[in-house]
């Protein structure tokens, strides 16, 4: 994703000169092309993330187009307070990137893994929070977010799903990746994955999935999850975050004020946690019930329930 | 254009008024705050300023913005003064549905850049639109005026590092240096000298005043370098009101009945 992100910026860059990339000290081997090409468009403010912030504030107060980059939690939570006044509160037309949402980051450890941003992030007003799922949609994202005014977030992951797109990429409206009535597995980020793969594990016993790409958590697409309690019998959400205020918390939100009666839901994520196991993120997912045995057990035993 | 000192000293006087009438009956802390960059907001706003206040977004304005957001009251005062906002407007301050809100707030008023109130945020911002000027070729300046206590804040130096390292000539940062922060004095918090010294070693262009001296303020205020430019300003938190002076109560306290008539003389008879 971060490849295709960095692609995608290098031509936008391109056409525009008023975009401008910060870095907080990172991005060895990724950043070099474009630094080659529009060394006036790059600057690496060093390892100041609050520096980062205000200064992508100042840039954007004076007109840029400021896309701000590091890792983890490093470009979010690490200068939130920059994030929402200066940059949020005066709607300033800067895009955070963060590399490795979720467990991303593996074994390096908790400090590395994102795993409140997409709840954080989401609750300051003014912002666009996107996770992407896939590289098409990673690519997107980028450019639409780049066309969209106001500030956002763009939550990038290691991993990433593929599947054979049927409909387009639209900031605010989620992808229908797959059709089907019993459950519906909304997902947001490359965790996508193993919601597809448990929906086709689920098809050998006759279970049909839809499954969506939230990649828009905010602002999050009402309509398809209307469709889908009415489509299907019941929602789990699936994301490498904690289930307080993320993707499941705003589904959970939207359900509730639409008066909408799914027969089961059940949101998957960190249960209010830290991430303290040592592992790469197939692993940490298998340890946190992410993966997609997992979701397929929780469907079936949903199912069941009923 | 020639220094007009009566002129400006009398804009200060203003200042102070305004701010005893805005935080009286708005019943608001800060009062001290304000009277202590009184002079400093005078200066720029009379005489430093490139500014158009019939045309507050005119692209090539000089920027200045008040990272010590709480001593909001004398920004809008000042505004006011050289023809932003009607006077009449300050009266609304702190109060309910008014546009002016104790923190410096940009929204609805014009003149002002960025809103603040948490510290440590103005040096930064101003720096990064300090950058796009020289990235744009403008030949506009940034003002940030920061307290003292402020500088505990480590995003500051964030961003002095940068300002420095990019060679941000058109920045200046003017420092309230009147020893005071919230609870106690700078010195027994967490102490910053030697200041100058600091400042210089980063890289900075530093010039230590009166910031209570209007002829000194200005020029320092019109110094050139190739560098960015700090100016520590000695003050007085409360300055021009003896009781307010150098005194941490009046950081909060609101000035009421007889002490808001003898500071409203003392102001009006200095
Ligand atoms: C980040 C942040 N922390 C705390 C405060 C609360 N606060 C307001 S003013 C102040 C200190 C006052 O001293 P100083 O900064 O030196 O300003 P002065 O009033 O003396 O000009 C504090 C702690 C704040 N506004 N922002």
């Amino acid at each position: 994703m971060r490849d295709t992100f960095i692609e995608e910026l290098t031509k936008i860059a391109r056409n525009d000169p008023n975009v401008l990339l910060l870095t907080g000290d990172l991005g060895f081997g990724v950043f070099e092309n474009f630094r080659k090409e529009y060394p006036k468009q790059f600057l690496n403010v060093g390892v100041a993330e609050q520096n980062m912030s205000m200064i992508a504030a100042g840039l954007a107060l004076k007109g840029k187009r400021v896309f701000t980059y590091s890792i983890g939690n490093f470009p979010t939570l690490r200068c939130l307070e920059q994030i929402r006044n200066d940059i949020c509160y005066h709607d300033l037309n800067v895009t955070i990137v963060s590399i490795g949402g979720g467990f991303s980051y593996g074994a390096l450890g908790m400090s590395h893994h994102a795993t409140e941003d997409l709840s954080i992030m989401r609750a300051l007003p003014n912002i666009t929070c996107v996770a992407p799922s896939s590289l098409e949609e990673t690519k997107d994202a980028t450019f639409q977010l780049y066309k969209k005014k106001g500030p956002s977030y763009l939550r990038l992951d290691k991993s990433n799903a593929s599947y054979d797109k049927s409909e387009n990429f639209i900031l605010g409206k989620a992808l229908k990746v797959r059709e089907g009535e019993d459950v519906t597995l909304i997902a947001a980020g490359g965790v996508l994955q193993e919601a597809l793969k448990a929906a086709e594990s689920l098809e050998g016993s006759s279970i049909t999935s839809r499954v969506l790409s939230m990649h828009t958590i905010k602002p999050i697409d009402e309509d398809a999850i209307i469709e889908a309690v009415k489509k299907t019998k019941g929602i789990i959400t699936i994301e490498e975050n904690n289930i307080l205020g993320g993707l499941g918390g705003a589904v959970s939100e939207v359900c509730m004020e639409r008066n909408l009666r799914p027969l089961f839901f059940k949101r998957l994520g960190m249960r209010d946690e830290y991430s303290s196991v040592v592992g790469d993120q197939d692993f940490l997912r298998n340890h946190y019930g992410l993966d997609h045995v997992s979701i397929a057990t929780h469907v079936r035993k949903l199912l069941s329930d009923i | 254009m020639p220094f007009d000192k009566k002129f400006s000293e009398s804009l200060a006087k203003s200042i102070r008024i305004h701010a005893l009438n805005m935080t009286s009956s708005g019943n608001s802390s800060h009062v001290a705050s304000v009277l202590s960059i009184a002079d400093i907001l005078s200066v720029l706003y009379g005489s430093v300023l490139n500014i158009k206040p019939e045309k507050p977004d005119w692209a090539n304005r000089d920027r200045f913005i008040l990272s010590k957001g709480h001593a909001g009251a004398g920004v809008y005062a000042a505004l006011a003064e050289v023809g932003f906002l009607p006077i009449s407007i300050l009266k609304e301050h702190y109060q309910n549905g008014s546009i002016l809100s104790g923190h410096v707030s940009h929204k609805g008023v014009p003149g002002v850049e960025l809103s603040t109130g948490s510290l440590g945020h103005g040096l930064g911002v101003a720096c990064g639109i300090a950058y796009a000027a020289k990235l744009d070729g403008d030949s506009f300046r940034i003002f940030n005026l920061m307290s003292d206590g402020e500088c505990d804040e480590g995003s500051n130096w964030e961003a002095v590092l940068f300002a420095s390292h990019h060679k941000l000539s058109n920045v200046v940062n003017i420092i309230d240096y009147n020893k005071l922060q919230s609870l106690d004095s700078v010195e027994s918090t967490l102490s910053l000298e030697p200041f100058k010294d600091k400042w210089e070693a980063f890289g900075w262009k530093t010039i230590e005043i009166n910031g209570h001296s209007h002829q000194d303020l200005f020029s320092a205020l019109n110094s050139s370098s190739n560098r960015p430019t700090c100016i520590i300003a000695n003050t007085i938190k409360g300055k021009g009101v003896s009781f307010m002076e150098n005194s941490v109560l009046w950081h909060y306290r609101s000035p009421q009945g007889d002490e808001f008539e003898k500071a409203i003389i003392e102001v009006e008879n200095a």
